[in-house]
């Protein structure tokens, strides 16, 4: 018999697109997953770029040291007033701004990870962001992004929209052998003289040289699919209301496409601002209310739809227990991620808690802790919304994901 | 002995570069960059690689004076006089030549807003800022609710517009073409200007904007929000030295080393500080000794107030002071930087604890009054007085401001930001994976010549890997070269550049605007995605079809036959591919314009190389 260990490595080959696999192979290798019997799950992923104060975001409010090692940024215990947390189960609780989202907490569909990030040990915002981006802590050679490895090789055509980077440049994460388009404006996505378009399209597609040939290509299919979508203007449903910064617009163009059925299969949208050396209290509570706002209407606007679709949250890495000089926090470890959808089973707080009680308890005496690998939870998600179970590709060098039953 | 060190550290740092064997074939680029140029692709070469793009005419001069001595002049610029074209561009962009103080007395941020209102300042005298200030403050105060009879009607002006201008005037400005209100506006006495612009209502003004010549745009942004001004003249000056320099090579050395040692306009006091940086701390080191331009970078207001430095003070300073509510203490973020991104290299072979010890070197480096345009104060008291080991060196006990001298001379002298440094200016100028042979040379005339960039500038110039078919046109272009070479090409009058500035934003830069200290990449792969592909052909036909403001282009005397009009915005002929779709384009459409064939050359896929 054919040893499993030879079958994995051909599924591997397959998922990084190294040569032709026969349509049979590829076919059993997702034996598990019926084409065409269910509707394409989607995976919607956020980066917070520049290091978000999980502390701040989810406050464990429950630990007396959190208090004394943050006397002006600290978020009150939860008292029933604006100010302080929301309470979420007795120990933890959201930041004030972070309201809209509880709700989804209580209908279960929202789950949060607690003291989770790269085990790689960099507080280098660059480099902490490639590392999760590329899936790989640690590698800086991976040249593509976990969320492209991610995809599965499908039979036969596919939609060139599968995977959208929201922003003007393709992210990091959705680089890779798998077509993957950056979408800053959906209905600017197009070339404003049509002949021109045809023009371009035959140059393009003609052309030999290699990175402009392929980024036409996928350019070109997305061009057509989108014009479909620009003709209808879109309202969002069930009253959700998007805050108008980038990245609620942002999220409200991802629902567009989603509702389109228009083939999306993934999708990366990002956020900034969360690098609070200095003042944190005033920023985190302006960008904290446009992010929960925004992943709150994402959730109201898609509605049923959202049985298909998941979104989870990250950022490079988290920040100092301890408030520094200046009313901020200095680059720290482990952090803090947001799994919300149909399939999660939310209402719960994930992990281990490290505590903070004593400096032996942090990390590097300084930092939280980290007791969950991020690639535990897009793990999950990659192998069961999205039907990979091939993770060694996906995220290559990390041999044991423990799941932590996020997903049912 | 220290030759033998330093060697053995540049081959453990380039792998690859000692270790192939002789009987392992090397890769395909490998043997390309052994590959020479003929002598008009060097020609083109040099063009492409070291100015903005060629424009009509460019080869033709640079063959006449020579490429050695071209290259020779390039390195120094000071012996190339300017444009004076361009010098009398940029002189009505004052905020471009005036101290930090200068600039936030001319275009007040809300805080001196604040302090006038509250009698701590003077009013100006200029009219037009007089009347910018003068409704800010109402506007400051209604909001205050300082005033319980300052209503909403009192902050719109008080004379009206119909006093100011006449029918014919007012007619052509609600309803005339571009063209007309040009005319009109350039033509008012500049008196009747600054009335008019008064008495506007403020979307009347903007309105007013893209038909505007650059003064009256100037007038429009200060009477607005006057901080604007800084950044519209900052845009302004980029692209028109980009497009219209005679120092073409230090342009585009002041584009690589001012992303190299980024800093970003929209973080607080930097609006203000960023004129000063580029023109004082960046612009006259572009070719110089890169210590100075590390110290000119350490000392500058902008980097102290961009990477927090300014505030990191000793961490005993409030520690135990119990009246202090709020602790100052040490910031890391300059400490990591300056070795991450400004010297060695994230894998240059530093620790976090030479992160924190950097950081102690610094404390005390800071600006006097930051938010008030102060300068450069390096402030005793704050300073952390204690020993510190940084990269092995230890720094005694005791020491001031010199500690963070020590830093800057043993980072500045350190074989890995000689090869980091290298590899950067060769990913830049040669290709995004330059030889390792190639980068391993710079670095040692970096070593050598304690750190000159004219002379790191020539081993590369005089390297055979830059002359090399691995080189030739192995790089995209970027957003600003894209834009700037494109209207180079086409020899467009460029009255201003502001339009041109909002293209290279949408193609994926914006200009001053990278948030991160990292800069924009130095490669390819991060230039060219789908919607700033689609950015770039819509910018092509638009700039060929005259349809950006401020730019004034002319193709009928390119004609319409597409192998003249490659030929001539090009140098060179279309690839087949490019040459059979126009030539298809051409025969389904009725209006072969040379406008079409100019904006689809420039959209095409050859023209995105350099």
């Amino acid at each position: 018999m054919t040893s499993r260990r030879i079958f994995l490595k051909s599924s591997a080959l397959a998922i990084f697109g190294i040569g032709a696999i026969p349509g049979w192979l590829s076919r059993s290798v997702y034996a598990g997953d019926v084409y065409g019997k269910r509707r394409k799950k989607i995976l919607v992923a956020i980066f917070q770029r520049g290091a978000v104060d999980g502390l701040n975001m989810v406050v464990p409010f429950g630990e007396p040291r959190y208090y004394q090692l943050r006397p002006s940024i600290a978020i009150p215990k939860p008292d029933g007033t604006s100010a302080s947390a929301v309470d979420l189960d007795g120990f933890f609780g959201l930041h004030p701004s972070l309201a809209s989202l509880k709700p989804m907490f209580d209908a279960r569909r929202l789950a949060i990870v607690d003291a989770v990030g790269s085990p790689d040990p960099t507080r280098s915002h660059f480099d902490a962001q490639d590392y999760m981006e590329s899936g790989t802590p640690g590698l800086k050679a991976t040249s593509d992004g976990w969320m492209n490895r991610a995809l599965l090789k499908a039979p036969g055509a596919v939609s060139p929209l599968r995977a959208v980077s929201l922003g003007s440049g393709l992210s990091r994460t959705l680089r890779g052998g798998n077509d993957a388009i950056a979408l800053n404006n959906l209905n600017d996505f197009q070339v404003r003289d049509q002949k021109s378009a045809a023009t371009f399209e035959s140059m393009y597609d003609h052309s030999l040289d290699t990175v402009l040939h392929g980024t036409g290509r996928e350019t070109f299919s997305a061009v057509k699919i989108m014009q479909s979508i620009q003709k209808q203007s879109y309202t969002p449903a069930n009253g959700a209301k998007y805050p108008g910064g980038k990245f609620g617009q942002n999220l409200q163009q991802i629902a567009r496409l989603i509702k389109a059925d228009v083939g999306i299969e993934v999708a990366f949208a990002e956020v900034g601002g969360w690098d609070t050396h200095v003042n944190e209290a005033r920023q985190l509570d302006n960008n904290l209310l446009d992010f929960g706002q925004s992943l709150a209407a994402l959730y109201q606007d898609l509605g049923d739809r959202m049985e298909d679709v998941t979104v989870v949250t990250m950022s490079e890495f988290g920040r100092t227990v301890r408030e520094n000089g200046d009313r901020g926090t200095d680059h720290g470890h482990a952090n803090v991620m947001f799994v919300m959808g149909g399939d999660v089973q939310g209402g719960k707080i994930y992990g281990d808690w490290p505590g903070l009680a004593d400096d032996s308890q942090l990390y590097e005496g300084r930092d939280l802790n980290l007791t969950t690998d991020f690639r535990d939870v897009l793990g999950e998600l990659v192998a069961k919304h999205m039907g990979n179970p091939n993770l060694n590709a996906v995220f290559p060098g990390y041999k044991n994901p423990k799941f932590r039953g996020v997903l049912a | 002995m220290n030759h033998r060190l330093f060697v053995g550290v540049l081959a453990l740092a380039l792998p690859g570069l000692s270790s192939s064997p002789k009987s392992v074939k090397p890769p395909k680029t490998d043997q390309l960059f052994q590959k020479k140029l003929g002598k008009d692709q060097q020609m083109l070469h040099a063009l492409d690689r070291l100015t903005f793009g060629p424009r009509p005419g460019d080869v033709e001069r640079l063959k006449k004076i020579g490429l050695k001595k071209w290259i020779d002049q390039q390195l120094h610029p000071e012996r190339i006089k300017e444009n004076a074209l361009l010098e009398a561009q940029l002189l009505p962009l004052e905020s471009l030549r005036m101290t930090p103080l200068e600039t936030v007395q001319h275009y007040p941020p809300p805080q001196l807003i604040k302090a006038i209102a509250n009698g701590k300042q003077p009013l100006p005298d200029d009219p037009i800022l007089r009347a910018t200030v003068e409704r800010l403050i109402a506007r400051y105060k209604a909001r205050k609710g300082l005033e319980s009879d300052t209503n909403t009607a009192d902050l719109e002006p008080v004379r009206p517009l119909d006093e100011v201008l006449d029918s014919w005037e007012l007619q052509t400005l609600a309803a005339g073409t571009p063209d007309r209100k040009r005319e009109l506006l350039e033509a008012m006495p500049a008196g009747k200007m600054e009335a008019m612009l008064i008495a506007m209502p403020r979307p009347q003004r903007q309105q007013l904007f893209n038909a505007a010549p650059t003064g009256v745009r100037r007038s429009i942004l200060l009477l607005n929000a006057p901080q604007q001004v800084v950044s519209y003249d900052l845009l302004e000056s980029k692209l028109l030295r980009a497009i219209e320099s005679n120092h073409q090579l230090a342009e585009e050395l002041d584009d690589f080393w001012f992303n190299h040692f980024n800093v970003f306009y929209e973080k607080g006091a930097d609006r203000f500080l960023i004129p000063e940086y580029e023109r004082d701390v960046i612009r006259p080191n572009v070719l110089g000794k890169f210590r100075d331009l590390l110290e000119a970078t350490a000392k500058s207001p902008a980097m102290l107030f961009y990477l927090d430095n300014f505030q990191s003070v000793r961490p005993d300073l409030d520690a135990n002071n119990k009246n202090k509510k709020v602790k100052r203490g040490l910031n890391e973020n300059y400490g990591r930087e300056l070795m991450e991104l400004h010297t060695l290299g994230v894998n240059g072979g530093y620790t976090q604890q030479d992160v924190t010890e950097v950081a102690r070197c610094f404390t005390g480096w800071t600006i006097l009054e930051p938010r008030k345009g102060g300068g450069f104060f390096f402030n005793d008291k704050l300073h952390d007085k204690g020993e510190k080991v940084v990269l092995g060196h230890v720094i005694p006990a005791g020491g001031g401001m010199d500690d963070g001298e020590k830093v800057l001379d043993i980072l500045a002298t350190h074989p890995s930001t000689a090869r980091f440094i290298s590899k950067e200016l060769a990913q830049r100028f040669v290709a995004d994976n330059p030889p390792g042979a190639l980068v391993e040379k710079m670095a040692q005339t970096f070593l050598a010549t304690g750190g000159d960039i004219r002379e790191v500038m020539k081993t590369m110039l005089d390297s055979k890997e830059f002359w090399s078919q691995g080189a030739y046109r192995a790089k995209l272009k970027t957003p600003f070269e894209m834009v700037a070479s494109s209207v180079r090409a086409l020899g467009a009058d460029v009255t201003d550049a502001w339009a041109l500035a909002n293209q290279v934003g949408n193609l994926g830069e914006p200009l001053y605007r990278k948030q991160e200290p990292t800069g924009y990449s130095n490669l390819n792969s991060e230039w060219v995605n789908s919607a700033a592909l689609l950015n770039r052909l819509n910018f092509a036909l638009q700039l060929a079809k005259n349809g950006v403001v401020g730019v004034k282009v002319d193709t009928r005397r390119f004609g319409n036959n597409p192998e003249m009009v490659a030929k001539t915005l090009m140098y060179r002929s279309a690839s087949p591919q490019t040459r059979a779709a126009i030539n298809k384009a051409l025969l389904d459409q009725k209006q072969k314009t040379p406008a079409l064939v100019a904006g689809l050359v420039i959209g095409s896929p050859d023209f995105q190389r350099r």
